[in-house]
C-alpha cells in the first residue's frame, strides 16, 4: 500500500493540484480568481504529461553515446503546444476580465448578475 | 486531391493574420470572402471524391504515421467540411452590413481576422486524423470564438463570453487529459493507429478513465444537457454574423467529433456495455424536452433560438445513442439540416435587430407588415425547424424515430415526438406575434453604412432566403447529405474499426 | 392531354391561381375574376381525369428517403374527393366574393391567395400515390390554413387559431408520424394497394393499437377527444368554414382514414384483427357525444360544427365496420355530406351577412324576410338527417345495411344500430328546428324587415341544394365509383 501511494507520488501531488484549482474556479465568485483556478487546472494537466513521459533511469532525449534509456519527448514536446494555448488562453481572459471591470466596475459574478439582472428588466 | 485538402487549413492560416494586418474594412471582408469561396469550391471537390466511399489520406510534411500527422478525409468529415465551409462563405456575404453596424471601424479587420480563425480550427477539427492536433485545432477555433463574441455590443456579451471561455478551457483541458491518458495506455495518437491497436490495451481501467473525459471534454463542447449552459448566452450576445456561424456550425463539429470518437477510435462493442448508449439517449432527451421548454420561455428571438439549439443538439446526441444505423443517420444529417435550418433563422433575427434595433417579442408586434420579407424567411426556416413534411427537418426526424422504434424505445420516440410538439409552440409563438399581433405600425430603422444609407438589406435577404430555399430542398432533394451520411455510417458500423 | 399532364395541372392550376391573385391585389374585380377561372378549369381538369381515372399514370416529384417517393397517381378514391372538392371550389368562390364584399373584409387577396393553395394540397392529398406523400400535404393543409382561420388578427381568432395548428399538427406529429413509420418498418412500403401492404406483415395483435395511432393521428376527421379545433376554427370567415372546415380539411381527414383502411392496412386485416372492433366504440361515442353538444350550442356556426363532428364520425363509423356495404356508405357519405353541409353553411354566412345575428335563438321568424336562405337550410338538414328525396338518404341506407351485416359481437352490432337510429333522432332535433322555429315562430316585436343575402351568395346557397336533390334520384355517379373504390361485386 505504502509503495504503491509513494509509487504514485507524483499522480497525487497532480490531482492535489488539479482538484485545488477545480474549486476555486468552481467556487470564486472573483473572476480573477477563477481564471487563477483554471489556470492552475491546466498546469496540472501539463504536468501529468510530462511525467506521463518520464522513463526510469532514462535522461533527456538527446542521443549521446553514454546513455541507452531515454525519456519519452513527444509528452513534452505536445506540452510545448499546450503552454501556448494556455498563455493564449490567460491572455484573452485577462483581457476579457479587464473590459468586464471597465463595463460593470466590479469584478464579482454576484455584483454582475445584479446588474445584468437589472439591465433586462428595464 | 490529396494536396487540396490540406489547402482546407493552410488557406485560412495564411489569410488570417493578412487580415489582421490590413486595416480597411473592405479589404478585410474581401479577403474574409476569397478565402470562404476557395474553401467552399475545394470542400465540394473533396465531398464529390469521397461519397464513393474512397477515403483520402495526407502526410503533413511528409512523416509516416503513426509519429507524424495524417489528415484523413472520408465522406463523413467532408460533409462537415462543406457545411463549415458553405455556411460560412453565406455568413460573410450575408454578414457585411451587419458587421459594419456592430463592430467599431477600427476593429472589423481583426474580427474578420477571428472570424477566419475559427473557420481554421473548425476545418482542422475536421480534417485532422491526429488526436492531439485535434486539440489544438479545437482550442484554436475556441479562442477565436471568444474574442468574437466579446465584440458583441452590448456588455453582457463580454459577461457571456467570460463564461464561456471557462466553460470551454475547462472542456477543452478534460479532452487534453483524457488524451493523455490514452497515450499513456497505448503510446500512439494517430486515431486510426488507436483503433487499429485497441484490443492491446484494452483491458487497462486507464481506458475507460480517458473514454470518460474525452466524452465529457466534448459534452461541453458540444453543450449537450446538462452541460449546455454557456450556450444560450454566448449566442445571445455575440454578433449576428458570428451567432450565425457558431450556431450553424461550431457545436456540429464537436458533435462531429464524438461520433468520431465513439465509433472509429473506441470500438462499439466497447461502450456498448458501459450503459453509455442510455446516457446519451437521456442527455439527449432531456436536453431536447429542456431545451425546447426554455424556448418556450423565453422573449428574444435569440435567446429563444438558442435554447432551441440546446434541443436540437439533444437530437443528435439521442441519435448517436440509439447506436443503430438509422440512428446515426439521423445524427448525421441533422447536423447539415440544422445547420441550414439555424442559419437562416438566426439570419432573419439578425436582419430584425439591425432594422428595429430590438429582438425582444414584446416590441416586435405586427413586424410581419413592416418586413414582410424577413418575417415570412423566418416563418419558413421556422417550419423546416418543427420538421414538416416537406422540410430538411423533417428528414433527420424521420430516421431518428425510425431508429428509436427500431429500436423498440418508445420513451425515445415519444420524447422527439414531444419536443417536436414544444417546437409548434416555440415557432408559433413568434409567428403570431409577428403577423397577428397588433396594429400598430413599427419604426424601422434605416441602416447606415459608411456614408452610404441604405433603406433595406437586400444582399442580406438574398443570403437568408438561399439558406430558406436550401432548407426546402434538401427536404425534397436529399441525396447530397443522405449518400454522405450513409456512406458514412456504413463505413463506420461495417467495420467499427480503422479504414 | 395525357392522364399525367392533368395530374400534374389538378396541383398546378390552383397554384398559378395563387400566383396570379396577388397580382391583382388592387383590382378586386379581375382578381375575384381570376380565382373564378382558376376554379372553373381546375373542375374541367378533374371531370376530364375522371373519364380517364383507371389509367395507372403517374407522376414522380422526388425522392426524399430512400426508396420512398413524393409521388402521385390517378386512382378513383382521389377522383372521386377532387371533384367534391373542386366543384365546390367553383360555388364557394362565388360565395365568397358576395360575402366578403358585403362583409367589407379586410386582406381580401391574402384570403383568396391560401385559399386556392389550399385546393392545392387538397389534390395533391387525393392523388397521393403513398403515404408519406400524403402526410407531406396533410401538414401543408394545416400550416396554409392556418392564417385563414386567424384571419380576423383579433384575440379570440388568434386563440382558436393556435388551438387550430396545435392540435391538428400536435396529433399529426405525436401519433400520425410513428404510425406511418411503425408501417414503413413492417412492411418496407408505404405505397398505397389494393388490399393494403399490411397481410402477413405484423402480428395481428398489433394491428389495432396501429390503427388507434392512425384514428387518433389523423385528427382532422374530428374523433374526439381531438376534435376541438374544428369548433375554434369556426372563427374564421363563412366561406372557409364552409369549404375548408365542413368539405375540404375535414374530408382530407377521413379520406386519409379511408385510405389507410383500405389501401394500407387492408379490410380483411382489420376485420380479422383481434379487438379491432372495439375500434368502433371511438366513432360510436363521437356520434352521440358530438350531438348532444351540439343541442347545447346556441352559436350557428358551432352547433354546425359539433354537427360535422359527428356526421365525420358516420364514416369513420363506415370505414372500421370494413364490410363491403358500411365501405360504400362511408365513401359515399363523403359526398353526400359535403353537399348538404356547404348549404348549410353557407345559409349560416347569408344569415351573418344579412342580419348579422349568430345565435340560433335570435332567428325566430326570420324566414319571413329571409325565404329563400331558410328554405335551403331546410333542405341541407333534410340531406344530413337521411331523409328520402334528399342525397343524404343513400349513404345512411348504406351505413345501415353495413351495420346490419356487421360481423363482430352481438351487442357491438346492436349498438351499432342504436347509435345510428339515435343520432338520426338527435340530427332532426338540433337541425330541424332551426328552420322549423325561423318559418313558423313569430319574430320578436320591433325587428327592422332585412333582405336577402347578395345575390351571389343566394345562388352559391342554391347550387349545393339542387345537387342535393338531384342525386337522390341520380346517385350514379359516386355510387359506381364508391362501388369502384371499395371492389368487390357491383350490386
Amino acid at each position: 500500500m505504502t509503495t504503491y501511494l509513494l509509487g504514485h507520488l507524483n499522480y497525487w501531488l497532480i490531482i492535489g493540484v488539479m482538484m485545488i484549482g477545480m474549486f476555486t474556479m468552481m467556487s470564486s465568485p472573483n473572476l480573477m480568481k477563477k481564471l487563477a483556478g483554471l489556470s492552475m487546472f491546466q498546469t496540472a494537466v501539463i504536468l501529468f504529461y510530462v511525467s506521463i513521459g518520464k522513463v526510469e533511469d532514462g535522461t533527456a532525449p538527446i542521443i549521446t553515446e553514454t546513455a541507452t534509456r531515454y525519456a519519452n519527448p513527444l509528452p513534452q514536446v505536445l506540452m510545448l503546444t499546450a503552454i501556448v494555448v494556455g498563455v493564449a488562453t490567460m491572455a484573452l481572459g485577462f483581457a476579457l476580465i479587464i473590459r468586464i471591470r471597465r463595463a460593470y466596475n466590479s469584478m464579482e459574478e454576484d455584483d454582475i448578475h445584479l446588474q445584468i439582472q437589472r439591465e433586462e428588466l428595464d | 486531391m490529396e494536396l487540396l485538402t490540406v489547402l482546407l487549413v493552410v488557406i485560412p492560416l495564411i489569410c488570417a493574420p493578412i487580415t489582421a494586418m490590413i486595416a480597411d474594412r473592405r479589404v478585410a471582408w474581401a479577403l474574409t470572402l476569397m478565402m470562404c469561396l476557395a474553401l467552399a469550391v475545394i470542400s465540394a471537390m473533396v465531398l464529390n471524391d469521397v461519397t464513393t466511399g474512397k477515403v483520402i489520406h495526407y502526410e503533413l510534411g511528409g512523416w509516416k504515421p503513426p509519429w507524424g500527422i495524417e489528415y484523413v478525409i472520408d465522406s463523413l468529415n467532408a460533409l462537415i467540411a462543406v457545411i463549415v465551409a458553405f455556411i460560412a462563405l453565406i455568413t460573410v456575404i450575408y454578414g457585411r452590413k451587419s458587421a459594419e453596424q456592430e463592430i467599431h471601424d477600427s476593429q472589423i479587420h481583426l474580427f474578420y481576422a477571428a472570424f477566419q480563425l475559427v473557420i481554421l480550427g473548425l476545418m482542422g477539427m475536421a480534417l485532422t486524423g491526429d488526436i492531439f492536433n485535434l486539440f489544438v485545432f479545437l482550442e484554436i477555433s475556441s479562442l477565436a470564438s471568444y474574442a468574437l463574441i466579446a465584440m458583441g455590443h452590448k456588455r453582457q456579451a463580454l459577461v457571456a463570453s467570460f463564461n464561456y471561455l471557462i466553460a470551454g478551457t475547462l472542456g477543452a483541458t478534460f479532452f487534453l487529459l483524457g488524451i493523455g491518458f490514452l497515450y499513456a495506455a497505448s503510446g500512439t495518437l494517430n486515431m486510426a493507429d488507436l483503433a487499429a491497436r485497441f484490443d492491446d490495451f484494452a483491458s487497462m481501467k486507464l481506458v475507460i478513465t480517458a473514454l470518460l473525459f474525452i466524452l465529457i471534454g466534448l459534452a461541453l463542447k458540444a453543450a449537450a444537457f446538462p452541460l449546455h449552459s454557456w450556450l444560450p448566452e454566448a449566442y445571445t450576445q455575440a454578433p449576428t454574423m458570428v451567432t450565425v456561424l457558431l450556431a450553424s456550425t461550431s457545436t456540429k463539429v464537436a458533435v462531429y467529433v464524438l461520433i468520431r470518437m465513439l465509433y472509429q477510435v473506441f470500438p462499439q462493442a466497447y461502450w456498448e456495455e458501459m450503459l453509455l448508449p442510455g446516457f446519451l439517449m437521456l442527455s439527449g432527451c432531456l436536453g431536447m424536452l429542456y431545451g425546447s421548454y426554455k424556448a418556450l420561455c423565453q422573449v428574444s428571438i435569440k435567446r429563444l433560438l438558442a435554447y432551441s439549439s440546446v434541443a436540437q443538439l439533444g437530437y443528435m446526441i439521442v441519435g448517436i445513442g440509439l447506436n443503430n444505423e438509422a440512428g446515426l443517420t439521423a445524427a448525421i444529417v441533422h447536423m447539415f439540416n440544422h445547420a441550414v435550418t439555424k442559419a437562416a433563422l438566426f439570419m432573419a433575427a439578425g436582419m430584425v435587430l439591425m432594422r428595429l434595433h430590438t429582438t425582444s417579442l414584446d416590441k416586435l408586434r405586427g413586424a410581419g407588415k413592416t418586413m414582410p420579407w424577413t418575417t415570412g424567411a423566418f416563418a419558413l426556416a421556422g417550419l423546416s425547424l418543427i420538421g414538416v413534411p416537406g422540410t430538411a427537418g423533417f428528414i433527420s426526424k424521420w430516421y431518428l424515430v425510425q431508429g428509436a422504434l427500431a429500436q423498440g424505445n418508445y420513451l425515445v420516440a415519444g420524447s422527439i415526438l414531444g419536443a417536436s410538439i414544444l417546437a409548434i409552440m416555440y415557432v408559433w409563438k413568434i409567428i403570431e406575434t409577428l403577423y397577428f399581433d397588433g396594429s400598430d405600425k413599427l419604426h424601422v430603422h434605416k441602416v447606415g453604412s459608411g456614408k452610404q444609407i441604405v433603406a433595406d438589406l437586400p444582399v442580406a435577404t438574398a443570403c437568408c432566403y438561399l439558406m430558406v430555399f436550401a432548407c426546402f430542398y434538401f427536404g425534397l432533394y436529399t441525396s447530397i447529405p443522405l449518400e454522405a451520411a450513409q456512406t458514412a455510417v456504413q463505413a463506420m458500423m461495417g467495420n467499427g474499426g480503422a479504414q | 392531354m395525357t392522364p399525367s399532364t392533368l395530374l400534374l395541372a389538378t396541383m398546378l392550376v390552383p397554384l398559378a391561381g395563387a400566383l396570379l391573385i396577388p397580382m391583382f391585389s388592387a383590382r378586386p374585380n379581375i382578381r375575384d375574376a381570376v380565382s373564378v377561372i382558376t376554379a372553373t378549369v381546375l373542375f374541367v381538369i378533374v371531370c376530364a381525369l375522371y373519364q380517364q381515372a383507371d389509367s395507372p399514370a403517374s407522376l414522380v416529384l422526388a425522392e426524399p428517403l430512400s426508396g420512398l417517393q413524393i409521388a402521385f397517381s390517378v386512382n378513383y378514391f382521389g377522383v372521386l374527393f377532387a371533384l367534391i372538392a373542386s366543384s365546390l371550389w367553383i360555388v364557394t368562390t362565388l360565395y365568397a366574393i358576395g360575402y366578403m364584399r358585403a362583409h367589407h373584409e379586410r386582406n381580401q387577396t391574402r384570403f383568396y391567395t391560401l385559399f386556392a393553395i389550399a385546393i392545392a394540397c387538397v389534390m395533391a392529398i387525393a392523388f397521393a400515390e403513398n403515404l408519406l406523400t400524403l402526410f407531406l400535404f396533410y401538414e401543408i393543409l394545416t400550416v396554409g390554413t392556418y392564417p385563414l382561420v386567424a384571419h380576423a388578427g383579433t384575440s379570440e381568432a388568434r386563440a382558436g387559431a393556435r388551438k387550430y395548428l396545435l392540435i391538428l399538427m400536435g396529433s399529426s406529429i405525436a401519433f400520425f408520424l410513428p404510425a406511418i413509420i411503425i408501417v414503413y418498418l413492417q412492411a418496407g412500403t408505404l405505397s398505397f394497394s389494393e388490399a393494403g401492404v399490411m397481410a402477413g406483415n405484423m402480428e395481428s395483435i398489433y394491428i389495432a393499437p396501429l390503427m388507434l395511432l392512425f384514428l387518433l393521428g389523423i385528427s382532422k376527421a374530428g374523433i374526439m377527444p381531438l376534435h376541438r379545433w374544428l369548433p375554434s376554427a369556426m372563427v374564421a370567415p363563412t366561406p372557409v368554414s364552409a369549404l375548408l372546415h365542413a368539405v375540404a380539411v375535414v374530408k382530407a381527414g377521413v379520406f386519409t382514414l379511408l385510405k389507410v383502411v383500405l389501401f394500407i392496412m387492408g379490410p380483411d386485416v382489420i376485420a380479422q384483427a383481434i379487438n379491432s372492433q372495439y375500434l368502433l366504440l371511438l366513432p360510436m361515442a363521437t356520434i352521440i357525444l358530438a350531438s348532444l353538444v351540439a343541442m347545447t350550442r346556441d352559436n350557428l356556426k358551432e352547433r354546425l360544427a359539433y354537427s360535422t363532428i359527428s356526421q365525420l364520425s358516420y364514416i369513420v363509423l363506415g370505414a372500421l365496420m370494413v364490410n363491403q356495404a358500411a365501405l360504400v356508405g362511408a365513401t359515399l357519405h363523403i359526398a353526400m355530406h359535403a353537399f348538404a353541409k356547404i348549404t348549410l353553411f353557407f345559409a349560416a354566412g347569408a344569415i351573418l351577412v344579412a342580419t348579422h345575428k349568430t345565435r340560433v335563438s335570435e332567428l325566430n321568424g326570420l324566414a319571413k324576410s329571409m325565404p329563400v336562405t331558410f328554405m335551403c337550410f331546410a333542405i341541407g338538414a333534410m340531406s344530413i338527417i337521411g331523409i328520402p328525396f334528399f342525397g343524404g338518404m343513400w349513404s345512411k341506407w348504406y351505413l345501415v345495411s353495413g351495420a346490419a351485416a356487421f360481423e363482430g359481437a352481438t351487442w357491438l352490432g346492436w349498438a351499432l344500430s342504436i347509435t345510428l337510429m339515435l343520432s338520426t333522432l338527435l340530427n332532426i332535433w338540433y337541425l330541424l328546428t332551426i328552420p322549423v322555429n325561423a318559418w313558423f315562430k313569430t319574430a320578436p316585436a320591433n325587428e327592422p324587415a332585412s333582405g336577402e343575402a347578395p345575390l351571389p351568395c343566394l345562388i352559391a346557397m342554391i347550387i349545393p341544394c339542387v345537387i342535393c336533390i338531384y342525386l337522390f334520384f341520380q346517385p350514379d355517379i359516386f355510387l359506381q365509383l364508391a362501388h369502384t373504390i371499395v371492389g368487390g361485386d357491383n350490386t
